[in-house]
């Protein structure tokens, strides 16, 4: 066990951040050895939001086990559904009808951007600036109106459900999914005036966390953080996966592999976004927005995975199944745990008062991380 | 690489492993033994670089522990899946974390889930559980907690 508190042999000072921290975004306790104002270690100390989800998923059926994995990342619970779903139809080799499929993505794109739109407020919220918060959520706010309106919840949605979605979109869907991208094309010019391009703004990040591709690839970082050291590793498009093989959208890469590259990855990754909702919208399918599936499901025995890009970096479902209508063993691969520990490596030799830019770029999402 | 090629080039590092059929991807089986020179081969050789240990994980067989390995190649896209069996009683396996070093949180979690001692690791404590929790091992299929309710 660590010391907690005080002064290691070196003379060091140790400090704690968190459990219970504005900057750590939930409940993540940093324990942070001090020179002075430079960082010599930094150790998180997790499982203050552990749930064991694995274990409680070996007692639920394949189709009750989707609606815990909402909780991990609560904010990509559309992608989390979308993994297992996927994961489930390939065991039970089902098709999934094409409007179905077409809703999905619409339903992941826009999770996407609500999940980049909150970690922008909150990390310029971190870095002192509070006035970007509201800005952000006024776009978020549309995005979650849409989502109550067709999943009837708003942030743990469990819309998406083996063989399909659970009902069909509300009549009013498209048209306020392109109201909202109206409201977005005209709002976010504002990001770059307030933040991207101020200037004490880009001190504090240029330069400040960098990591290198090849640390990215063997800490596991994976997600716009990995790509903002120039790793390719869009899921979207080294595995594609539902219909993302027939859409255009560019895989967002920068290659300076510091805090800003990883902002602005996210920044311009929102507007691929917007470029598949556009190309989608107005194209869904008319059918089924399900497929006849067996009331119990009972997967082959097998091992499945399967690999999906949530707004974090890639999430893996690993189901191992012995024939029966629950899971032997569950897995979930979350991107944030491995993006978690390349901290340490990033953070040594830096200033204190940067950790936050560090943190607040990786994206972490602490419910994602301890499962 | 196909399936087959990467068969036949994994025979020639490692003739003693052996091969199971996967749904998606080739698994291989290897003796707990033989896996840290394996897993070095895997990431140097040329035509593999295995760079990637996307998951490690655990499965409680109650007779026996399964490693498992999941690969992959960000240069070239292919994939394997590595699994070693270990013994119930005593599970204990080389670590990998000097190669892939995400392998060291990963390796902690399977540690105080699981129990499996990884030989060689830098920093082998909790990293999830509280304090008290050492040798509990909740993810295996015989744990029982009164306390805290995990089964629905």
């Amino acid at each position: 066990m660590v010391e907690e508190i005080g002064r290691t042999e070196e003379g060091n000072v140790i400090i704690n951040v968190g459990p219970q921290h504005p900057a750590t975004h939930g409940v993540l306790h940093l324990v942070i050895t001090i020179n002075g104002e430079t960082i010599v270690k930094v150790e998180p100390h997790l499982g203050y939001i552990h749930r064991s989800i694995e274990k409680m998923c070996e007692s639920l059926t394949y189709r009750q086990f989707i609606y815990v994995t909402s909780r991990m990342d609560y904010l990509s619970s559309h992608i989390n559904n979308h993994a297992c779903a996927l994961c489930i139809e390939n065991g039970l080799q089902v098709e999934v009808p094409a409007r179905a499929q077409v809703i999905r993505v619409l339903m992941d794109e826009l999770t996407r951007i609500a999940s980049h739109e909150l970690w922008w407020g909150a990390m310029a919220m971190d870095l002192g600036a509070f006035t970007p918060f509201f800005h952000a959520f006024r776009e978020r706010e549309a995005i979650n109106d849409i989502m109550e309106e067709t999943c009837g919840a708003r942030l743990t949605l469990n819309y998406i459900v083996p063989g399909g979605v659970m009902q069909d979109i509300h009549p009013n869907f498209q048209q306020r999914v392109k109201n909202f991208i109206q409201l977005y094309k005209s709002k976010i010019s504002e990001y770059d005036e307030l933040v991207t391009g101020n200037i004490i703004f880009q001190n504090r990040m240029k330069g400040i966390g960098y990591l290198s591709p090849e640390d990215a690839i063997s800490f596991g970082v994976t997600g716009p953080s990995a790509r903002g050291s120039g790793v390719s590793c869009d899921t979207r498009k080294t595995y594609p996966y539902e219909i993302y093989s027939q859409l255009e959208f560019d895989e967002v890469l920068e290659t300076t592999g510091d805090s800003f590259a990883r902002y602005m990855v996210r920044i311009r990754e929102m507007n691929q976004s917007i470029r598949i909702i556009e190309q989608l919208i107005d194209n869904i399918p008319e059918g089924d927005f399900q497929a006849k599936t067996k009331a119990v499901l009972k997967l082959p025995k097998g091992e499945f995975m399967q690999k999906v890009e949530t707004a974090r970096g890639q999430f893996g479902v690993y189901i191992v199944s012995e024939g029966g209508t629950t899971p032997y063993r569950i897995k979930f691969r979350s991107p944030g745990f491995s993006n978690l520990s390349a901290l340490d490596h990033m953070a040594r030799g830096s200033k204190l008062g940067d950790l936050v830019a560090m943190m607040g770029t990786l994206d972490l999402v602490i419910p994602d991380i301890d499962r | 690489m196909t399936n087959e090629t990467l068969k036949e080039k994994i025979t020639e590092l490692l003739p003693a492993a052996t091969f199971e059929e996967g749904v998606q991807w080739l698994n291989i089986l290897v003796t707990p033994a033989d896996w840290h020179a394996f897993a070095e081969q895997l990431r140097k050789d040329e035509s593999l670089v295995f760079d990637l240990l996307f998951c490690l994980t655990c499965i409680d067989w109650k007779t026996h522990l399964t490693m498992v390995y999941h690969l992959e190649s960000t240069k070239f896209r292919h994939n394997i899946v590595v699994k070693s069996t270990l013994d119930v009683a005593l599970p204990a396996i080389s670590t990998v974390s000097d190669i892939w070093q995400t392998a060291n949180f990963h390796e902690r979690e399977v540690y105080e889930m699981f129990g499996v001692n990884f030989i060689n690791h830098p920093d082998l404590r909790l990293l999830i559980l509280p304090d008290g929790w050492e040798n509990k091992r909740p993810l295996l299929k015989n744990f029982e907690d009164p306390v805290n309710m995990i089964k629905l």
